[in-house]
């Protein structure tokens, strides 16, 4: 089976349903571990590193959860499968970037990925939709103590999990949540936030981790120190930090709706216009635009509209998407032209927004777990 | 102000970052700075102020001897190397340069002993350590309570304890 024939398509995944959804697009938990006495990946010659690739992959393969799963070293992966698989956060850009001795594992549900050879000799990871970090936790635990009977773990009683980079060691764990925040972003506490997170030691990063830009307002918010404090304790201030955030969220949109609708209407109005008409349209602005359609979502203003729509087209409008869906390589114009004949297709037929002023009608319920049965104001 | 490196000249270029939201500045000479690599763009200045330890003073000419010296015998990357990329090369590294792991962890992490999860093999051996250190324990309170046949058959114990191999210093990193 190949990649494409293996990989959920993108409907389904954005389908699975997750508590407060609304705000937290996923949760993911990883781990990095080593084989012992033996050079790490970036130390090892091409000759080690095919060697520990040999050593780990059938045991990776062989692990209950990885059954039936998709397992490929990365020579045979095309550039675009390459790209593909970083757009759905299955592998990350490092992993993306090496050939030789390196390799990945899906499970069947592609909620677990094994990578081999990235970094370090193993990064596990496990993504959840919603806000599920516990859950995440527990499933790629479960993983780790499968491994640890079947390959000989770098592990000291001092340093914990001995990892390449120093900012890794200990419990080798990075714990992260991907918020979707426009509320904070257009009410301008996006500082703000960021600051008070890193004050606890935590990082905001953008869509893809490490040194990338926060487009379509997501943020990502994970752990740096790994070291001196046990998983639980990471997961719970994380988990702590990150319902403390949604309630901001939920916060910063109810004020807006009520101290300036108007300006609320009007970017959500623009960006329905632009998307449903637009020719040419880059992935950045069409991620922004995105990201205001479903914040109309949220608060009721497509009542007839799939809400799953939005998460699919924020991730089939990414460039190695809109390739992998044409089968060819095609130049950023030519992309963007395409972009945007996606976003007019999906979108066609999509009602107006119905948004009505505070004044008239009370915005729809700020419940976190609203779903979207609920009517949005009727008369406009 | 004086440079932090040579501790000689005149400092000129100064180098101020947030590191886990503490302040962490460094003065440096001309010379210094450029011998750290300061004016090259995308230099990584995290693991400059921490590579040299907090307000290091040691004098730049033992730290350059020791980095011509110091490799590891498992997979033979260097303190330069270790320095340079800010990565370790393999588990057995760790043990190596252990005089800079502590003050690089301690600037990087909430503390620098490893609190949480263990391999389960490991995880017996913590167990079987408590359990010596019981018997010790016991040991010597029999002995002073002259209570010499307990004594006895705790020293037995301990003997056949510590005879197991499982037991050593670092289970898990030993070759």
């Amino acid at each position: 089976m190949n990649l494409h024939q293996f990989l959920t398509p993108i409907q389904d995944i954005c389908r699975r349903p997750g508590p407060f959804d609304r705000i937290v697009l996923t949760s993911r938990v990883r781990l990095a571990r080593n084989l012992k006495d033996t050079p790490f990946p970036g130390r090892a010659s091409k000759q080690q590193r095919e060697d520990h690739l040999q050593a780990i992959q059938p045991v990776v393969e062989a692990l209950p959860p990885m059954k039936k799963g998709f397992s490929s070293d990365l020579v045979s992966l095309e550039d675009l499968d390459r790209q593909l698989l970083v757009e759905r956060h299955l592998i990350s850009r490092e992993l993306a970037k090496k050939k030789q001795g390196a390799a990945f594992v899906l499970s069947k549900d592609e909620t677990c990925s094994i990578m081999i050879n990235e970094e370090d000799h193993l990064r596990m990871q496990v993504i959840l939709p919603g806000l599920q970090i516990k859950e995440a936790w527990k499933a790629v635990n479960k993983l780790d103590t499968l491994l640890e009977d079947k390959l000989p773990i770098a592990f000291s009683g001092r340093y914990g999990f001995l990892t390449a980079c120093p900012t890794n060691t200990g419990t080798g764990i990075r714990v992260s949540a991907m918020l979707h925040l426009p509320g904070l972003v257009i009410a301008e506490h996006m500082q703000q936030t960021i600051t008070a997170v890193n004050k606890l030691g935590l990082a905001v990063r953008g869509l893809y981790g490490e040194g990338t830009e926060a487009l379509g307002n997501v943020f990502q918010i994970s752990n740096q120190m790994t070291l001196g404090e046990t998983e639980n304790d990471i997961i719970e201030r994380l988990n702590k930090v990150v319902v403390q955030i949604i309630e901001n969220e939920e916060n910063a949109r109810a004020k807006l709706l009520e101290s300036n609708p108007e300006m609320l209407f009007n970017n959500i109005g623009r960006a329905y216009g632009i998307l449903t008409n637009a020719h040419v349209i880059s992935s950045k602005e069409a991620k922004n635009l995105l990201s205001l359609l479903r914040l109309g979502l949220d608060l009721g203003y497509f009542p007839d509209m799939d809400p799953e729509v939005v998460d699919e087209l924020f991730i089939v409008t990414e460039p190695g998407h809109i390739q992998f869906k044409e089968a060819k390589k095609m130049s950023p114009e030519e992309r963007d032209i395409m972009r945007a004949t996606q976003l007019r297709d999906r979108l066609e037929g999509m009602a107006k927004p119905q948004m009505s002023t505070a004044s008239d009608e009370d915005p729809p319920s700020e419940d976190p777990e609203g779903s979207e049965e609920e009517e949005g104001p009727s008369e406009c | 102000m004086i440079c932090n490196v040579c501790q000689k000249n005149e400092a000129t270029v100064h180098l101020t970052q947030m590191l886990e939201g503490e302040i962490k500045k460094m003065d440096m000479c001309e010379s210094c700075a450029q011998q750290q690599g300061v004016d090259e763009p995308g230099m990584p200045l995290v693991d400059l102020l921490v590579g040299l330890g907090p307000s290091s003073s040691e004098g730049e000419s033992q730290s350059k001897s020791s980095v011509k010296v110091l490799s590891c015998e498992v997979c033979g990357h260097s303190l330069a190397d270790f320095k340079k990329a800010g990565r370790l090369g393999c588990s057995h590294c760790y043990q190596v340069f252990e005089d800079q792991m502590d003050p690089m962890l301690r600037s990087m992490h909430k503390g620098i002993k490893h609190t949480g999860k263990a391999p389960k093999n490991f995880k017996d051996d913590r167990a079987l350590r408590d359990q010596l250190a019981k018997l010790e324990k016991d040991l010597h309170q029999a002995v002073e309570e002259e209570r010499y046949e307990d004594a006895a058959v705790l020293r037995d114990s301990i003997k056949q304890l510590t005879a197991s191999p499982e037991l050593s210093d670092e289970p898990s990193v030993r070759p």
